[in-house]
C-alpha cells in the first residue's frame, strides 16, 4: 500500500468513521445517547452525523442511563441494530441492571430464543482532568459478565473497524474508548475496514519480556518498550483489544517464549483484570515463567483531579521501564 | 529430623536412579542399614542409611527418572534423645523460577550448585543455562561421544570411568616408584598353608598382598587419605578399593571394608563375596565411595608393570602385575625367584617420592613375613 493510501486523522475521527459506515451499510442500526445528536457527542465522536441520518437515527436521549440502554436492548430484541452511547464508564453505572441483568441474561433466560445484539459505546480511563467521577477504567468489571463481549480499541485500525463487527455480533458487545485517545493523531489505511475481535494483538516482538496492555496503557507500554530496547531488552507487546473473551492463547504463546509477564492495566489492581490474566497465567504457563508476573496498575484512590495527582495516580512510562527493569536485571 | 539424600557413588556421578525401597514409612532403621538400592552407570546399589530413627516419610516413588545428587529422597526422624542433642536446621527452600526449576530438572542440575542472578538472588533459566555450559564443557573434554541412555549400562559406565580417569590426569599429579617384590617366601608359605586346606579354602596370593598393603598402610598412614578442597585427610579406617574387572566390560572398584582387622580367612571369605557382588550388582554405596587407596591387579595377565590412574579422591593407587620367575642376584649369588613387581601411583600434591618409598620398602618387608600376616 502507497504512502498516498494512508489518511491522516484523530482517533475520534476513526470512531466517527467507523458509526458513519455503519450506518450507511445497515439501515437497521441506529445511535442514541446523551448529547449524541445536536451537540454531536461529549466527546464529538458524532458530530455531523445528525446532519446525514437525521434525527430518527441520530436519536438524543434525556439523562437516564438505565432508560436508554433499556430502549437499547428492546430494540435489539425488536430486530433493530442500535448503538448505545454512554458518556463514561463511571455514568454507565446507572445501566448496569440493565446491561447485567437484562442484555447479558436473555439469551440463557429464554432458552436461546432471543439474543440481543446491541453495541454499547462508552468512554473509559483517566488522565484529562475529569475528576473522579468520570475517570475510572471500569472495563475489567464489565470483562466479569458472562454473555457480554468487552472490547477496548486502542489503535485507530481498531477505533474503526471493531463497531462493524460488533454490530454483527448476535449478543451485546461493549465498546471502551479510552477518553484520553480521542485526539491522538495517526494514519489509517483509505480501504481500511472490519476488525477481527476476538484476537490480541502483538505489536512489537521481542524475547525478553512480555508487555501484556490495552487502551491508554498500551501506549505507554509501546514508548517503554523503546526505551527498553535501547537497554538491550526485547518486549513482546500485546493489545489485548478484546478483554472478555481474553485472548489466551497469545497470552501463553508470548509468555512461553520471554519466560516473563509485565501486564499494564490502569484499572485498580484488587480483583482487576491484570489479576485474571495473572492468575491464568500462572495456571496454565506456570513452567514457563522465569521471573513472578507483575502488574502496574492505578493507585487505590478516587481518581484525583489536580494534573500532578492523576499523573502520580495513573501507570506511566517510568515506572513500566522501570519495573521490567527490575525483572530481568534484579 | 535427618534427610535421607541420594549420594554421591563416586566423583564421576551426578545422578542416580532409585529402584526400590528396602524400608517403609515407620520402620525403625539403625546406622548402616540398607534402605534402598539405587542404580547408576556403574550398576546397582545397595544404600545405607547414616542415622538412626524412624522412616517419617519416603518422599520419591521408584521410578526411571534420575534424581539428582543431593535430593532428598526420604526424611528420618531422630529418637528423641537424639534430636535434642542436635538443632534442628531449617530447611530453607531456594529461590527458583519455575521454568528454571523445569530446565534443571531435565538438566540434572543440581540446583544447590548454581548461582543465582536474579531479582532477589534467585536461581533464573539464565543460571541453568550457564551450569549446563558447564557440564557440557567438562563432558565434551572428558568423553567424545555423546552420552547414552542410562540403561545402555556398557556405555554408561564408559562415561562414568572416562570422566574419573580425565579429571584424575587433568588434577593429579601422578608420580610413579616401582619395585621388584621376592615373593618367593611368600609363595612357599602360602603352598604350605594350602595343602591343609580344602580346595574352597586356598588362600590366593591376591589376600597375602592386599594384606600387606593394610599392613603398610597403618605405618604410612599418608597414603590411605582423600584430597579435598586442596587438602589431605586421613581415613581412620583401612578400607581397600579393590579393581574388579567386569564380564561385560568395563570396572568398578568397590572397598574392602577393615582389612587391616581381618585375618587372611575372614579376608578370603570378603574378597569372594564383594567380586560376587560386584558382578551380581549387589555392592553398597559406602562400598563405593569410602575407599582411601586402590589395588588393581592385572598379573592374571600376564602384565609385569601396571603404572595406574589414582581414582578420585583418593591420593594412591598401588598397580601389581604378574609373578613371575626372575633371576634374582643377592648377596653375590644368581638365584631365580618369584618376583611380583609393585607400582605406587601416588599424587604429589599429597605426597612426595620419600613416602612413596617408604611404602613400597614397607610393603615389600611385611611380604618377606608372611606368617605374621
Amino acid at each position: 500500500m502507497g504512502q498516498q493510501d494512508l489518511r491522516k486523522m484523530t482517533y475520534r475521527d476513526a470512531v466517527r468513521e467507523g458509526m458513519f459506515e455503519a450506518l450507511k451499510k445497515d439501515e437497521r442500526v441506529f445511535l442514541m445517547g446523551e448529547d449524541v445528536g445536536r451537540y454531536g457527542g461529549c466527546f464529538a465522536a458524532s458530530k455531523g452525523l445528525l446532519e446525514e441520518f437525521g434525527p430518527e437515527r441520530i436519536r438524543d436521549t434525556p439523562l437516564s442511563e438505565s432508560t436508554f440502554t433499556g430502549a437499547g436492548i428492546g430494540a435489539a430484541l425488536g430486530g433493530m441494530r442500535p448503538i448505545v452511547e454512554i458518556m463514561t464508564v463511571n455514568f454507565s453505572l446507572l445501566a448496569l441492571d440493565q446491561i447485567m441483568n437484562n442484555a447479558a441474561t436473555y439469551l440463557h433466560m429464554s432458552g436461546g430464543q432471543f439474543n440481543v445484539p446491541l453495541v454499547i459505546r462508552m468512554a473509559t480511563g483517566g488522565g484529562k482532568q475529569l475528576g473522579a467521577q468520570h475517570s475510572h477504567s471500569l472495563e475489567g468489571w464489565y470483562a466479569h459478565i458472562p454473555g457480554i463481549k468487552v472490547l477496548c480499541p486502542a489503535t485507530l485500525e481498531d477505533a474503526r473497524g471493531m463497531l462493524w463487527s460488533a454490530l454483527l455480533d448476535p449478543d451485546p458487545v461493549l465498546i471502551f474508548e479510552p477518553a484520553v485517545l480521542y485526539p491522538m493523531e495517526g494514519e489509517l489505511a483509505a480501504d481500511a475496514g472490519a476488525v477481527s475481535i476476538d484476537k490480541a494483538k502483538l505489536l512489537r516482538e521481542g524475547t525478553d519480556l512480555s508487555l501484556i496492555s490495552y487502551g491508554s496503557c498500551l501506549h505507554k507500554s509501546l514508548q517503554a518498550a523503546s526505551i527498553l530496547a535501547e537497554g538491550g531488552i526485547a518486549t513482546d507487546v500485546i493489545d489485548l483489544r478484546t478483554l472478555r473473551p481474553l485472548d489466551e492463547q497469545s497470552i501463553l504463546a508470548s509468555v512461553a517464549k520471554t519466560h516473563r509477564a509485565l501486564i499494564v492495566d490502569e484499572g485498580w489492581r484488587s480483583g482487576s483484570l491484570s489479576a485474571e490474566i495473572s492468575a491464568r497465567i500462572m495456571e496454565q504457563a506456570f513452567y514457563h515463567l522465569d521471573a513472578p508476573v507483575e502488574r502496574i496498575c492505578s493507585a487505590e484512590v478516587p481518581m484525583p483531579y489536580a494534573k500532578h495527582m492523576e499523573e502520580a495516580a495513573l501507570p506511566q512510562v517510568p515506572s513500566i521501564v522501570e519495573t521490567a527493569r527490575r525483572m530481568i536485571h534484579g | 529430623m535427618a534427610d535421607f539424600i541420594m549420594p554421591s557413588l563416586g566423583a564421576d556421578m551426578t545422578a542416580g536412579i532409585l529402584v526400590a525401597w528396602r524400608v517403609e514409612e515407620g520402620d525403625q532403621v539403625e546406622n548402616g542399614d540398607i534402605i534402598a538400592e539405587v542404580e547408576t552407570e556403574k550398576g546397582l546399589f545397595e544404600i545405607e542409611v547414616y542415622s538412626a530413627g524412624v522412616v517419617e516419610k519416603l518422599l520419591f516413588q521408584p521410578g526411571p527418572e534420575k534424581v539428582s545428587v543431593g535430593t532428598v529422597l526420604a526424611t528420618i526422624r531422630r529418637e528423641t534423645a537424639v534430636a535434642t542433642a542436635r538443632s534442628i536446621e531449617p530447611d530453607e527452600r531456594l529461590k527458583v523460577s519455575p521454568a528454571a526449576r523445569k530446565l534443571a530438572t531435565e538438566k540434572n542440575i543440581d540446583l544447590r550448585h548454581v548461582k543465582g542472578t536474579g531479582p532477589q538472588g534467585a536461581i533464573g533459566l539464565a543460571d541453568i543455562e550457564v551450569a549446563c555450559g558447564k557440564v557440557t564443557k567438562e563432558k565434551v573434554a572428558s568423553a567424545p561421544t555423546e552420552l547414552k541412555k542410562t540403561t545402555d549400562f556398557k556405555a554408561g559406565m564408559r562415561q562414568a570411568i572416562a570422566a574419573a580417569m580425565s579429571l584424575s590426569n587433568r588434577e593429579i599429579p601422578h608420580y610413579y616408584l616401582t619395585t621388584d617384590i621376592d615373593m618367593s617366601r611368600a609363595l612357599n608359605w602360602l603352598i604350605e598353608q594350602n595343602r591343609k586346606r580344602s580346595i574352597k579354602q586356598r588362600f590366593l596370593p591376591v589376600v597375602l598382598l592386599l594384606k600387606a598393603v593394610a599392613k603398610t598402610l597403618k605405618k604410612v598412614p599418608e597414603l590411605n587419605a582423600i584430597w579435598v578442597d586442596g587438602q589431605l585427610q586421613l581415613k581412620q579406617e583401612v578400607h581397600i578399593g579393590v579393581a574388579i574387572a567386569l564380564r561385560g566390560g568395563g570396572l568398578i572398584t568397590p572397598a574392602l571394608h577393615n582389612v587391616d582387622q581381618l585375618d587372611l580367612d575372614q579376608l578370603m571369605i570378603a574378597l569372594s563375596d564383594l567380586i560376587n557382588r560386584t558382578r551380581t550388582g549387589k555392592l553398597r554405596g559406602s562400598e563405593m565411595t569410602d575407599a582411601g587407596i586402590t589395588v588393581t591387579s592385572l598379573g592374571d595377565l600376564g602384565v609385569q608393570t601396571v603404572s595406574g590412574v589414582i581414582y578420585p579422591p583418593q591420593v594412591a593407587l598401588v598397580g601389581l602385575g604378574r609373578i613371575s620367575e626372575r633371576p634374582w642376584a643377592e648377596n653375590g649369588l644368581l638365584g631365580v625367584r618369584q618376583v611380583l613387581t609393585a607400582t605406587l601411583a601416588a599424587d604429589h600434591r599429597a605426597s612426595d617420592g620419600h613416602l612413596g618409598g617408604k611404602f613400597l620398602d614397607a610393603l615389600n618387608k611385611f611380604l618377606q613375613e608372611p606368617e605374621r600376616l
